[in-house]
Order: structure tokens, then C-alpha cells, then sequence
């Protein structure tokens, strides 16, 4: 199992070292530089430049210098904890993410508990019951899910709680709370604010899930070890679920390696849409407005995550099946 | 040891081809060759209702972008500031105001009152203004495929300059029939050209890593497994948003779609893989190379049609994850932009729920959206069903 | 090998008249199409037949198991177990807790492919517990107790060991003795081996064979054996079953099929097999053409556009009868109808001796 681990925490530093690749050069994409940005900005605005600050900046990104050392003094700042400046708000990126990063998990988190929930038992069902009228309905609302966009979900919800229930939709913690300390109260308003956001952002993994449940149940119940357990008299009911269940169970945890990133790129999208405190609509800002050292650090500590996400993923994939586990294909 | 299986006929690397004509009795039987494998996918598809559904609504919707100029009342620039949000109108057949039935296409026009708080404009039907209504109308020229110029219009108001807006109008006052009808064709041709560089990019990468093996294919999996890891949309919503402000509508389009192929490639080029991975160890193909068949005599020759079905699959299956992220990029704004209309494009009037309170309408390329995709993908999943009965 | 010893009053499993079909989209598969066999107590029973000539789905039958879009539709299976009630298994619902106490109590199956038999998420010793205590009033530890010295029965060395082994860390051999010791868990009346050894190489299968032959004959349990292999037959049958294509077209005792087969299909198959026993690996290409699929099955005898002494006139178009050819021995065959053959005797009859 340890060896498992080391083995797959290796594998994960090309990919993370790619993806620091990427993050910079989107940075470095527009033209220009951190500095003539900010420059013509404070211009702009008929503040006077200081040039010692100007100095300082540029010996802190190595600007000017070639690329590899630009990137290695960018690596040094964020191991160091520090992300860069954004322009649009005038802080350091680190204290921005810091403040938006934790919701943004929570968010994610809770929808990939909620798919699950909702995914196993109706999965399970359709497949069991296969071409029962509830199969096809579930049938049905997965496809219906994969093809609907998020955005339009959450529009069309916004829509009707609003046509509906004058309901307006959006945020994740009322006004009174917005700005309020952390309390047993304020994370109450945000389990009240949560669900429309992860119905919005559940719906497509979730249905992505029922296929995948409900194909893989069918493929397994038809091997011949099902057979065989049902020829030594395993009773039907067990038959299902000690044996194909198993097996069906890992696309939950493999597939966090898929569902992980869309529930991200879709909480991009959601987030704006439902204008959500996370680090979607943050993302989108910087990059409409070109704050870049802001856009590529959340891109990179996105895609991180994500990879980090996977390789607990993996993990727990190789406690439940003891082939991953035994190194087997 | 005596075994009675070998009493089937040896089997030979590639058995006589059964006669096409003898397959239509014999479906689901073994065929072998690829005319007939082709014909018995064919014959499975057609089983499938839901496929064939999806096909011709998929071929319609194909129609309807190849056709825009035409079946659009208006072209896509065409605007009257003055109909702002003005709601869809009806459509009547026949008159019965004059207390007989006079028969005829014609909407009526609006009469608009402006809210003295809000200067919100609120338009009401106008039951004594007649438009009249025509097929076949002549109206605004156009190119059919971009190269026959015409002027006729399936449907339009018989004197242009009439206000006709079958479903409802937007904020700039344009025609949201004709908009979406021109979306069309942008929304599914990016689907189109987006899966073509990626399937080029995906079956090149896919086709090298599954038949050489070894080290490139390590190298190949390694940067498959990349794309696949990175949450795709903050990244190429980084691209996106990284194009020059002053490309046009072309170079922005190919841009975007070569983004959005960069997305896809990675899901062909695994089947790919996996395809070659399985094929290359079987008999026929083994035998070819005995042969001496060259390396591209056996790919194209031998491989390529043994697996053209779950390819075609697998392509029509990434179409809709195109046109959905092509929609997703345009309705943040960082996708296509105006004066270019796609259904994306067209969704970002809706951003905000005051728009939608007052123009639910402006939803509706969002329904165009779900029905290309659904289609799409039953179109998608009925090949692959049909291509591979015993998998499922 | 031991003879059929009479204990209660007729065969344990008695085969009749069944028919299995497959109603698929393409049409329906008849299968099985009224095959009769019976296996008397403490006796192997084998059968045999070219691919795809229904061996499988009778045996699956017997225990409810045929996969969808499979099902019984004619015939009856009886089961007489010693000192319990006679039941029909063609009639009884396959989810019936009846059925369920048959499956691995009082009837057990091995399966043709060892590794995917078992389940890759479970150690084998999960799985043979499993067994035992399905079916036996055991506690966790006497069930383990019992699985070992399964495992050691079977030939497994340091079964202890394996009991915490996956499939997938065990040989196809191993695998095959793992199963062979779930069969065996309860003491079953009946074990179904269905081409058992066929995914095995040459070395195990002689071994898995003498391994069944000897707990056979430790056991005294009845034995249904289905092979490809003649050889196999000729070593360890008492009687033996000639399928084609659905059908029971030669039944009779080993001896008997081996040095007088009555049924051209039956003669074809031995007269192709130039010296018996295990480990001859000569081709069989007397019989000419292929076997047809069962949803075209020619009209009249399904054998005669195979066969050398079909008659014609009469092969083509009417369906032989099960004929009586000595004690406990039948042929499907026109050529031993009495009737058949005075109306129209055979055009050819240099090979035959009725
Ligand atoms: N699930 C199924 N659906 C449709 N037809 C089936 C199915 N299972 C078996 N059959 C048909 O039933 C016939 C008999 O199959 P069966 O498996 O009993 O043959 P077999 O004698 O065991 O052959 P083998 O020696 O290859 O195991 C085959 O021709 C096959 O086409
Ligand atoms: S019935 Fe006729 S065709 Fe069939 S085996 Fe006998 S002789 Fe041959
Ligand atoms: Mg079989």
C-alpha cells in the first residue's frame, strides 16, 4: 500500500510541474508585463509612478530577465505563500484566494457527496429494475442532465423561483451574515444557501453516475462469478449486492478524477451565473479585466487541487479493490 | 487430446466475405468483411428507435444551418432599436375580425406604452394593425452556402420593413427567430470543425501510442493523462481570454475552436489507443504482418476498418461536449463575441434575471442547445450500441 | 469405475423432453429442443457435441440458471434427491428458496472458466465460508475449519495460506480447485462440471481430471459431465450423451458408444479419432461442413446435410425418432425406426448394421 502511495505521489510531480507551466504562461500570454500594466493603469488614473517601488517589483518577478528565471522567481514567491499582486483589487492574490479558496471546497465537496447520494441508489435501481418504468425515467433524467448546460440550469431555476416563489436566487450566505464572523448561525445560512448551487452543479455528474452505475452493474451481473456465486445458492438479493456492487463502486472513486475538474470548470460558470463568494467568479473578473498574476495563480491552485483530489481518489480506489491495490490489471 | 471444436473449419486469416445480399436475413450472426460489418451496424442502428430519431433531428437541425439565409425571416444584423424585448407575436391563419373566414398568414402589430417610473417600455399586440405574412417573401439577399446570392425568404413579412417577431425580440431589438436560426449555424459548425482537428489530433496521437508502444505511448499517456486531470474550463477560459482583443469574428472563431478541440482530443485519442492496444495482438492482423504488409498497409488496410464504427461513435458522442462548451465559453463572454451569433452568444442577453423576468423568451436558444445535444447523443450511443451489441 | 448403485427408486436427474429457447430481437434461438437424458446415482454421466450444440444452456437449465432472454419453455427436469421429495426443476421458479437450497446444497456446477469464476474483490476463503455456511448450520470458525481442509482435499498446497488469497494471484489450475472445493462445500448428490478443464493447459487438465475421478469415487456423489474431449469420456464416463444441435441424437453406456456407435453423428466422431486416450491431439476432419446455428436448423434430421447415409426423401424431411437400440440405449435416427426403414430402406446401406 505504501509503495502504492510513493509510486503514485511520483507520477503526480510531472503533472504538477506541467500545470505550473501552463498557470505562467497564461500569465505571461497578454502582451506587456506585470509592470507596463500597472504603470499605464496608475497613469491612467494620473497617480504619479514611484520608481523605487517600480525597481523593487521588478527585482521581486525577475522581470526583464529571461523566461526560466521569471518562472523560477515566480515558483520561489508561491512556495514562499506569496501568489503575486492583483491589480484590481490592489492586494496580495494570496489574501483574495485565502478568502474565497475555502468556499469553493466546500462547495465542491458537498456537491460530489450530494452526486453520489443521489447516483448510487438510482443508479442501482435502474439497473437492477433494467426497462422498469423508473429505469426509463431514470434513464431519461440522465440524459436530460448531461445535455443540459449548467448555466442553463441555474438560469432556468432562477427563472421559476422567481416567476414562481419571488424567490431571488443567489449568494450563499444571506446579507445579514455576509460580512459576519464565522458562527454556528452563519454556516446554518450557508446549508440553507447551498442546495441550489449544488442542484445546479450536481445535475450533470449526477447523471454522468447513473449511466456509468447502471452500465457497469449491468456488465458485472452478467460475468460469471456472478453465475457461479448464484450456482452455490447466493441468495438474489446478496447476489447484487456483495458481488457486482463491489466492483460497480469503483467509477464513484475513479471517476472523482473526472468529476473533480468539471465540478470545478462548472463552478466557473455557476458561480458567476449565481453570483457565489467562491473563486469562479474572482477567476473570471481577473481574466476579463487581465489580472493575470490573480487568474493564473486560482488556475494553478485549481488544477492542484484537483490533482490532489485524484490522487486521494486512487488511494482510496486501492483500499477497496485489491487489484489496484496488488498492482493487477 | 481430441477435441471436438477443432472439427470447425480451420480458421482462416480472412475468411471469403459473405454475399451482401445474404446479410439482411442473417443479422446478428457473424458476418465478416467490412462492407457487410458496415451494412450489419447499419441494420443494428436502425433497431433502435431513439438513434434514428436523434439522427433525423440531428440531420434537420444540420439543414437548418446549411440553410439559414433562407429560412430566416432577417438576417443576423438586421435590428429596429424601436422593438426592444418586443414578445413573440402569433401567428394567424385566418382572419375573422371582417366576420368571415379570410384566410391568410399575417400577425398582428404592437402597440407600445412607456412605464412614466421605470421608462420601461411594455409592448401589447395590436389587434387593428395587420402585418401580412408570406412564404417564399423576397427580403434582405443573402448567400446560399455563401456562394448562390438570393433574396427570397421562406417566411418573412410581405413588405420587409414590418415588425415580425415570431419569438419575441431582444434587447438591441433584433429578430430572435432569425438570430437563432443563424446561431445554428455557427453553434453546430463549430462542433463540427472543432471535432475534426481534434479527432485528427486524437487518432494521429492515439493510433502512434497504441500501435508503437513502449516508451512513446508512456509519453503519450502521460500528457493524455495531463489534459485530462487539469479542470478544463478555468484553462482555456485562461487561453480564451489571453487572444488579441483585435483578431476578427474569423480568426477569434478558429481560435475558440481549436481551443475546444485541444479539449476533446484526449477522449479519441484513448478509444484509439485502447482499439489499436486490442487489435494489434489478434490474429488478423498478426497475419498481415507476416505477410510483410508495410506498417501503413496494416493500419489503414487492416486496423482502420475494423474499428470505423466505434470511431464514428465515439465522434458523434464529443460533438455535443463542443457545442456545450462552445455555449459555456460565449455565455461568459470570453467565447465568440458579436457580431458573431451563436447560441451561446445569444445567451448572454440572459445573464441577469431582470432580462429574463421581462424576456423569458431569450432562454429559448438554450432549448436549441438541449435538443442538438440530446440528439447528438442518442445518434452517438446508437452507434456505439450498434457498433458493439455484446458489450452492453 | 463404479457402477450406478439403487438407492431410492429411479435416476437422480432425469431429463425430459426439455426445451430452452432464446426469444431474441433477431428471432428465437431453439437451443435446447427436446433433449432426454438421466444420470443414476453415483454414475458420470458425459456429454458431448460440437460447439454451440446446447451442452451448456441443459446444464444451466437444471438450476434455473439461463441468462436472459433465455427460458424453459418445455420438458421436465426431475430431481429425486435420496430421502426427500421428487421436484421438477424445469417448473420451479428460479428465485424460489427451494431452488436456492439446490444450487451448491444438493447440486453444485463448475464452470469452464476457473479465474473469472471467482470473484476478483473477495478472497477465496470468503467465498468457500461463504458456500459452506449457506447451506450448513456452521459457525465462523467450524466454516473456516472446513475450508481449509476443503482446500487440502483439492490438492491445494498450504491451503491456510490461500484462504487469504485473490483470484487473480492464482494459477487457472488453482482457481479450478478452488471452485471444484466450493462444488464440494455441502456434500452436493450432483455435481455439473461443464468443461471444467477446457481453459486449462494439457498437464492440468489431466490433473483436475484424476482429481474429480478420485473424489468421485471417494464421494460416491452422481457426476454430469460436459467435454469437447473424447478422451476425457473414455476415461472417466459410465455413459455417455451424444448432443447435436439441441438435440440427444445418441445415448447409451461408454463401452457400448465407444466400440458399437450406432448413430452416423456418433460414428463420425469416433471413427474420427484414430487412437483413444488422452494426449492424442489429432485434428477431426471427417466430418464434413459446419455445424448451423440453431435458428437455422435444417428441416428433418438437423444432421443430414452432413450425413454420409442420410437418406433422402426421408433425412430431409421427417424427424427421426428416438429409437430403442439395445438396454438403456437410444439413436435419433431413421435407420434404426422399423417403420422408417421398410418403407424406404436405405439408398446406401454399406455402413450401416442396425
Ligand atoms: N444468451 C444467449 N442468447 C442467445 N443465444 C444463446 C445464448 N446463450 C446460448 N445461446 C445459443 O444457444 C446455443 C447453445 O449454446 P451452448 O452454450 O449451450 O453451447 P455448448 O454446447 O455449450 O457449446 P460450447 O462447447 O461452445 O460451450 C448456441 O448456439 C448459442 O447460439
Ligand atoms: S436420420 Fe438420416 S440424416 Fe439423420 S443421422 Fe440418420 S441417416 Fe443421417
Ligand atoms: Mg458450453
Amino acid at each position: 500500500m505504501l509503495t502504492f502511495i510513493a509510486r503514485r505521489c511520483l507520477v503526480m510531480v510531472p503533472t504538477l510541474f506541467a500545470i505550473s507551466v501552463v498557470a505562467f504562461l497564461i500569465i505571461q500570454l497578454p502582451p506587456g508585463d506585470y509592470l507596463t500594466t500597472m504603470v499605464t493603469r496608475l497613469e491612467a488614473e494620473g497617480q504619479q509612478v514611484d520608481e523605487a517601488m517600480l525597481a523593487g517589483l521588478r527585482d521581486r518577478y525577475g522581470l526583464g530577465r529571461p523566461v526560466h528565471e521569471q518562472y523560477l522567481a515566480w515558483m520561489s514567491g508561491i512556495v514562499h505563500g506569496d501568489f503575486g499582486q492583483s491589480f484590481e483589487y490592489g492586494t496580495s492574490v494570496s489574501s483574495l484566494i485565502a478568502d474565497r479558496l475555502p468556499l469553493s471546497i466546500v462547495l465542491t465537496v458537498s456537491t460530489l457527496l450530494a452526486t453520489w447520494l443521489i447516483a448510487f441508489p438510482i443508479g442501482l435501481y435502474s439497473a437492477v429494475r433494467q426497462y422498469s418504468p423508473g429505469d426509463y425515467l431514470a434513464t431519461t433524467i440522465g440524459f436530460l442532465g448531461l445535455a443540459v448546460p449548467n448555466f442553463l440550469i441555474a438560469l432556468g431555476l432562477m427563472y421559476v423561483m422567481h416567476t414562481v416563489f419571488g424567490y431571488s436566487v443567489g449568494g450563499l450566505f444571506s446579507p445579514e451574515y455576509r460580512d459576519a464572523p464565522w458562527s454556528l448561525a452563519k454556516v446554518g445560512d450557508l446549508a440553507a444557501h447551498l442546495w441550489i448551487p449544488i442542484v445546479v452543479l450536481g445535475t450533470a455528474g449526477t447523471a454522468g453516475l447513473i449511466r456509468i452505475l447502471r452500465a457497469n452493474v449491468l456488465d458485472e451481473v452478467r460475468k460469471p462469478y456472478v453465475v457461479a456465486a448464484r450456482a452455490r445458492g447466493v441468495p438474489e438479493r446478496r447476489l447484487v449486492f456483495k458481488y457486482p456492487l463491489r466492483v460497480a463502486l469503483n467509477p464513484f472513486i475513479s471517476t472523482v478524477g473526472w468529476v473533480l475538474p468539471a465540478l470545478l470548470s462548472g463552478e466557473v460558470i455557476v458561480a458567476s451565473v449565481l453570483n457565489l463568494p467562491t473563486t469562479g467568479p474572482l477567476l473570471l473578473g481577473a481574466l476579463r479585466s487581465q489580472d493575470m498574476y490573480l487568474a493564473g495563480s486560482i488556475i494553478l491552485i485549481v488544477s492542484v487541487l484537483t490533482v490532489v483530489g485524484t490522487l486521494l481518489s486512487d488511494v482510496l480506489l486501492a483500499r477497496l479493490d485489491p487489484r489496484v491495490r496488488l498492482g493487477h490489471r | 487430446m481430441t477435441d471436438l471444436t477443432s472439427q470447425a473449419p480451420p480458421r482462416e486469416p480472412d475468411p471469403p466475405p459473405e454475399s451482401p445480399a445474404a446479410v439482411p436475413e442473417t443479422p446478428g450472426r457473424r458476418s465478416r468483411g467490412t462492407a457487410s460489418q458496415r451494412r450489419l451496424v447499419w441494420w443494428r442502428f436502425k433497431q433502435h428507435r431513439l438513434a434514428m430519431a436523434g439522427l433525423i433531428v440531428t440531420a434537420g437541425i444540420y439543414v437548418v444551418a446549411v440553410f439559414a439565409g433562407f429560412l430566416a425571416p432577417f438576417s443576423s444584423s438586421t435590428f429596429d432599436p424601436e422593438y426592444t424585448y418586443a414578445p413573440p407575436q402569433r401567428l394567424h391563419v385566418v382572419d375573422r375580425s371582417g366576420g368571415d373566414w379570410d384566410w391568410g398568414l399575417f400577425v398582428h402589430g404592437y402597440r407600445s406604452t412607456v412605464d412614466d417610473e421605470t421608462l420601461e417600455l411594455t409592448f401589447e399586440p395590436d389587434e387593428s394593425q395587420k402585418i401580412d405574412v408570406g412564404l417564399f417573401v423576397k427580403g434582405e439577399e443573402y448567400e446560399i452556402l455563401g456562394l448562390i446570392p438570393w433574396d427570397r425568404h421562406l417566411i418573412g413579412p410581405t413588405n420587409p420593413d414590418d415588425p415580425m417577431y415570431l419569438l419575441g425580440g431582444t434587447r438591441t431589438g433584433h429578430d430572435l427567430l432569425s438570430r437563432m436560426i443563424h446561431g445554428t449555424t455557427v453553434s453546430m459548425s463549430i462542433g463540427l470543425v472543432g471535432v475534426a482537428m481534434a479527432f485528427v489530433l486524437g487518432v494521429t496521437l492515439g493510433g502512434i501510442s497504441g500501435y508503437v508502444g513502449g516508451r512513446t505511448d508512456l509519453a503519450i499517456q502521460r500528457l493524455v493523462e495531463f489534459f485530462m486531470s487539469v479542470p478544463s474550463i478555468p484553462l482555456w477560459l485562461g487561453l480564451a481570454a489571453a487572444l488579441p482583443p483585435e483578431w476578427g469574428p474569423m480568426q477569434r472563431y478558429f481560435a475558440i475552436t481549436t481551443i475546444l478541440a485541444a479539449i476533446a482530443w484526449t477522449d479519441l485519442a484513448r478509444v484509439v489507443r485502447g482499439r489499436f492496444l486490442s487489435l494489434r495482438n489478434e490474429e488478423f492482423v498478426t497475419s498481415a504482418r507476416l505477410d510483410g504488409s508495410s506498417r501503413q498497409r496494416v493500419i489503414f488496410r487492416h486496423m482502420m476498418p475494423s474499428f470505423s464504427s466505434h470511431l464514428i461513435a465515439s465522434v458523434t458522442l464529443s460533438v455535443p461536449g463542443m457545442i456545450l462548451a462552445e455555449t459555456s465559453l460565449s455565455f461568459l463572454g470570453l467565447g465568440l463575441q458579436a457580431p458573431v451569433v451563436s447560441w451561446g452568444v445569444l445567451l448572454q442577453d440572459a445573464q441577469n434575471i431582470r432580462a429574463m423576468a421581462t424576456a423569458p423568451w431569450l432562454l429559448l436558444p438554450g432549448l436549441c442547445v438541449i435538443v442538438s445535444v440530446l440528439a447528438l447523443n442518442f445518434v452517438g450511443d446508437g452507434l456505439r450500441d450498434a457498433a458493439d451489441p455484446y458489450k452492453r | 469405475m463404479s457402477a450406478a448403485s439403487a438407492v431410492g427408486d429411479g435416476p437422480l436427474l432425469e431429463i425430459d423432453g426439455l426445451k430452452t429457447q432464446f426469444f431474441t430481437r433477431e428471432g428465437t434461438v431453439r437451443a435446447v429442443d427436446g433433449v432426454s437424458l438421466s444420470v443414476p446415482r453415483g454414475a458420470t454421466v458425459c456429454v458431448v457435441g460440437e460447439s454451440g450444440c446446447g451442452k451448456s444452456v441443459t446444464a444451466r437449465s437444471v438450476l434455473g440458471l439461463v441468462d436472459e432472454p433465455g427460458r424453459i419453455v418445455g420438458g421436465r427436469i426431475r430431481w429425486r434427491p435420496a430421502g426427500g421429495d421428487e421436484v421438477d426443476l424445469a417448473t420451479l421458479e428460479p428465485t424460489s428458496e427451494r431452488m436456492r437450497r439446490i444450487r451448491g446444497g444438493e447440486i453444485s456446477m463448475v464452470f469452464q472458466e476457473p479465474m473469472a469464476s471467482l470473484s476478483p474483490m473477495h478472497t477465496v476463503g470468503s467465498q468457500l465460508v461463504e458456500a459452506i455456511r449457506l447451506h450448513l448450520p456452521l459457525g465462523r470458525a467450524e466454516a473456516r475449519d472446513r475450508a481449509v481442509e476443503l482446500l487440502r482435499r483439492v490438492g491445494i498446497p498450504r491451503p491456510e495460506a490461500r484462504m487469504e488469497a485473490y483470484s487473480f494471484q492464482l494459477s487457472g489450475g488453482m482457481c479450478q480447485r478452488v471452485m471444484i472445493a466450493i462444488a464440494l462445500a455441502c456434500d452436493p448428490a450432483l455435481l455439473i462440471a461443464d468443461e471444467p478443464t477446457t481453459a486449462l493447459d494439457v498437464t492440468t487438465q489431466a490433473r483436475i481430471i484424476d482429481l474429480l475421478r478420485d473424489l468421485q469415487a471417494r464421494s460416491g456423489m452422481s457426476v454430469l459431465f460436459i467435454t469437447h474431449d473424447l478422451g476425457v469420456v473414455a476415461e472417466i464416463a459410465d455413459e455417455v450423451v451424444v448432443m447435436y444441435l439441441g438435440t440427444v441424437v445418441e445415448r447409451g453406456g461408454v463401452d457400448e458408444i465407444f466400440h458399437d456407435p450406432k448413430h452416423p453423428y456418433t460414428r463420425a466422431l469416433i471413427g474420427s479419432v484414430p487412437r483413444m486416450g488422452r494426449g492424442s491431439r489429432q485434428r477431426l476432419t471427417t466430418i464434413r461442413g459446419t455445424v448451423p446455428h440453431p435458428s437455422d436448423r435444417p428441416a428433418g434430421c438437423a444432421f443430414h446435410p452432413r450425413c454420409d447415409v442420410a437418406v433422402a426423401g426421408v433425412c430431409d424431411r421427417t424427424d427421426p425418432p428416438d429409437a430403442v437400440v439395445g438396454p438403456a440405449r437410444t439413436a435419433r435416427c431413421v435407420l434404426y425406426d422399423p417403420v422408417a426403414v421398410s418403407a424406404s430402406p436405405p439408398a446406401d446401406g454399406s455402413g450401416v448394421t442396425p
